[in-house]
């Protein structure tokens, strides 16, 4: 299996997730051999199709996610997520920003704690709007290193608008974000 | 007007540090060609014919001098020494170079101002009434709203990959001035049954290849909801807009094709969802930014007021420029300053940098310090008392900017064209001088009343043809530029899409083909009537047969 770098929450981390493709078996064990019992399974994320085909079993096994592509009603995942860990969202295109609304309806109106990962043309200068949209595990474009993504995090110190990461706009803010990154 | 707080100072500070790496990675060659124009677009800068364009925000139009001042310097600087008026009140530059840019945009963060979205597939500059706070006819003064949408705008996280362009225009007053019902969202200010002033929501107008007029999606939301409304509209778009087609990516298409019933169902669906969440707007916020606009010191009537009958009966030209160059204003002893940007010989819109700096000291003397730019492509000052007009228009006419044709035949909105626009198919520029040179007996002028000429140079319409009395529409044909002619459009309460008249003609051809229908309005003209209203009443058919003969 390859290696691969992710950010979460703001720092470079071995990605713990395992893609697992719909004519791919679903690993039970961490893979090695002499691991025990006792070790959870790896996580893994599944296509949504085998989610709905195998939903009941794989939920049961705990520890998946479901790969969402973008062109999805995310409400209609509602009832899923209580049984999902992660929700991946897509970005064919980095100028395709329909992942954005995806990721705030999943936070803000549906509640969703788990983790949600951005993936696909995922580029340093889009991380800023992805954390605040509520992606927590940003997945870097393929060729690239995912601490090229670190940069584009702290681009600002001051936003307007509320969003999943800070639910007030400025005007309800008790502090003007100038005085709170100074202090 | 308003000014930045440490917030609003430090975010335009850290997006020119944002601006200046991704330069800086464009030039190492870290980022790609197609990676940076996007991040370039939203910062306002094209790549054009010849070199960069940036376009410069000039949110609903308002400059103070300070500011004025600065874009002189930066035209000296980083350009030609002039700038352009584009049809949605920012300032476009026409040959920085792209190491320059981040520069430029500290010295622009120097005086509270920005390119930040001024181009890309996000939300637009919101722009307004040039004539906002100072019209008789205003239910309210929209530019607190407007300020309140350009910083909920700003960096919207969930907004900035829109499927395309997003543009939003506010106005206050009974005579709309704005376009509204050509903008992605257009909103106008309104009186409830209850008493309440709220907003007209208008959705999925707009020109380009597609030109429609807005629909109203809802008749009335309060102030505290405008912000949720336009969130709901924003994201219902963000997930429905087309992604395949760019020609079919404006939400006037989506709304077009899901019908206004679904749209709206659509729209409100989400908007139950939003709207009681901190997004909503609270007083404390409105009556904050309402504070900016408060009107300025105006002095009594008594002593504002001065009657110019003398001075006018001395300088028939002073008494042609009142006439035509200045409008009613609200309080009594003022007056409303329309500065053409068309005088002869001058592409439309243009502005040089010291005509800028003639702008600021005027504004200084007899302003408050504050001048507007127009969707027009002119400007204005909008507090000028009455016994200062005299004085004012010689500082004007010693800076070449009181060229007395605001509502005429020349005072044409018309876009950069071939000259500079690597989108064009034919020039505009040039268009627009031999109309200029054919119409330049005055009296004439002024008979021929109002007449709204809107000239583009290819079918994006940046020159709005769709919605001039007289449209001219540049096209390629086999290599040669030929122009087409459309009439009947009008951008305002009457709102209007014009109508071709027949086909295209050479360029040599159009300023005598313009000629030819004015003489025939003339003729058909009854009472007091303008170009418009004799098209609408007499149809095309005799003014296609003034341009193409008997058929």
């Amino acid at each position: 299996m390859e290696s691969r770098e992710i950010v979460l929450d703001g720092a470079v981390v071995a990605d713990p997730w395992v893609f697992v493709a719909d004519d791919e078996p679903i690993p039970s064990q961490s893979g090695r051999a002499d691991a025990p019992t006792s070790v959870a399974p790896p996580r893994v994320f599944v296509t949504l199709g085998r989610w709905r085909a195998d939903r009941a079993a794989l939920a049961a096994r705990g520890r998946v996610g479901v790969v969402v592509p973008s062109d999805l009603d995310i409400r209609t995942l509602a009832d899923d997520l209580p049984l999902l860990a992660a929700v991946a969202l897509e970005f064919p295109r980095f100028a395709d920003g329909r992942a954005y609304t995806q990721a705030r309806i999943l936070r803000e109106q549906l509640g969703f704690l788990g983790s949600v990962r951005a993936r696909g043309e995922v580029l340093r200068d889009q991380a800023f709007y992805m954390v605040r949209c509520g992606f927590d595990v940003l997945e870097p474009a393929a060729g690239r290193a995912a601490a090229d993504l670190l940069p584009g995090l702290s681009d600002f110190s001051v936003t307007y608008q509320g969003a999943a990461d800070t639910a007030l706009p400025r005007y309800r803010r008790p502090t003007p974000d100038t005085q709170r990154a100074v202090a | 007007m308003y000014r930045y707080d440490e917030d609003d100072i430090r975010i335009v500070r850290e997006r020119v540090e944002q601006f200046r790496d991704q330069v800086r990675r464009r030039l190492s060659g870290e980022l790609s060609e197609d990676e940076f124009r996007p991040l370039r677009l939203q910062n306002g800068l094209y790549h054009q014919r010849h070199a960069y364009m940036l376009r410069v925000a000039i949110p609903y139009g308002m400059l103070s001098s300070r500011q004025l001042r600065q874009l002189a310097y930066i035209a000296r600087r980083y350009d030609k020494g002039y700038g352009h008026i584009s049809t949605r009140q920012n300032i476009q530059f026409n040959w920085p170079l792209l190491e320059e840019v981040p520069d430029l945009l500290s010295d622009l963060a120097d005086v509270e101002m920005h390119a930040i979205q001024t181009s890309g597939n996000c939300i637009r500059n919101v722009t307004s009434d040039a004539l906002a706070g100072v019209a008789g006819d205003e239910l309210e003064d929209p530019r607190p709203y407007c300020e309140l949408i350009r910083q909920w705008s700003t960096f919207h996280p969930e907004f900035a990959y829109l499927p395309r362009k997003f543009k939003i225009a506010v106005t206050g007053a009974t005579v709309d001035r704005a376009a509204v019902a050509f903008h992605d969202i257009g909103l106008r200010l309104v009186r409830s049954d209850s008493g309440e002033v709220g907003f007209q929501v208008i959705v999925g107008g707009g020109l380009g290849r597609t030109p429609l007029i807005g629909q109203v999606v809802r008749e009335f939301v309060s102030k505290r909801d405008i912000l949720s409304y336009c969130e709901a509209v924003l994201r219902v778009y963000n997930l429905g807009g087309d992604r395949e087609n760019k020609y079919k990516a404006r939400i006037k298409i989506q709304l077009k094709t899901a019908g206004i019933d679904a749209f709206r169902a659509a729209v409100e669906a989400e908007w139950d969802r939003v709207r009681d969440t901190p997004i909503a707007v609270p007083e404390a916020e409105l009556d904050r930014l309402r504070a900016f606009f408060e009107p300025p010191a105006y002095e009594a009537a008594s002593r504002a007021a001065k009657s110019w009958d003398a001075e006018s009966a001395v300088d028939p030209e002073f008494a042609r420029w009142l006439r035509h160059n200045t409008s009613e204003h609200k309080v009594p002893g003022y007056r409303v300053v329309h500065i053409s940007l068309k005088a002869p010989g001058v592409p439309p819109g243009d502005i040089t940098a010291d005509q800028l700096d003639a702008l600021a000291a005027l504004s200084d003397s007899y302003s408050f310090g504050e001048a507007r730019t127009t969707h027009q492509q002119n400007m204005v000052l909008a507090d000028v008392a009455q016994r200062d007009l005299a004085d004012l228009w010689r500082g004007l006419r010693d800076a070449g900017l009181a060229t007395p044709n605001i509502g005429t035949l020349t005072d044409m909105i018309c876009c950069p064209g071939l000259d500079f626009c690597s989108l064009a198919n034919a020039g505009s520029i040039a268009v627009a001088r031999r109309i200029d040179e054919t119409f330049q007996d005055l009296d004439e002028l002024y008979d021929l009343g109002e007449v709204q000429l809107k000239l583009s140079g290819c079918i994006n319409a940046c020159g709005h043809h769709h919605i001039g009395h007289i449209g001219i529409l540049g096209i390629n044909k086999a290599g040669e530029e030929y122009y087409q002619i459309m009439l009947g459009g009008a951008p305002g309460d009457d709102a209007s899409l014009g109508r071709w008249i027949g086909p295209a003609v050479a360029q040599d051809e159009i300023a005598p083909a313009v000629d030819r229908l004015v003489r025939r309005y003339v003729e058909q003209r009854a009472n007091q009537e303008r170009f418009i209203d004799t098209y609408r009443r007499v149809g095309a058919e005799p003014f296609k047969e003034a341009v193409y003969g008997i058929a």
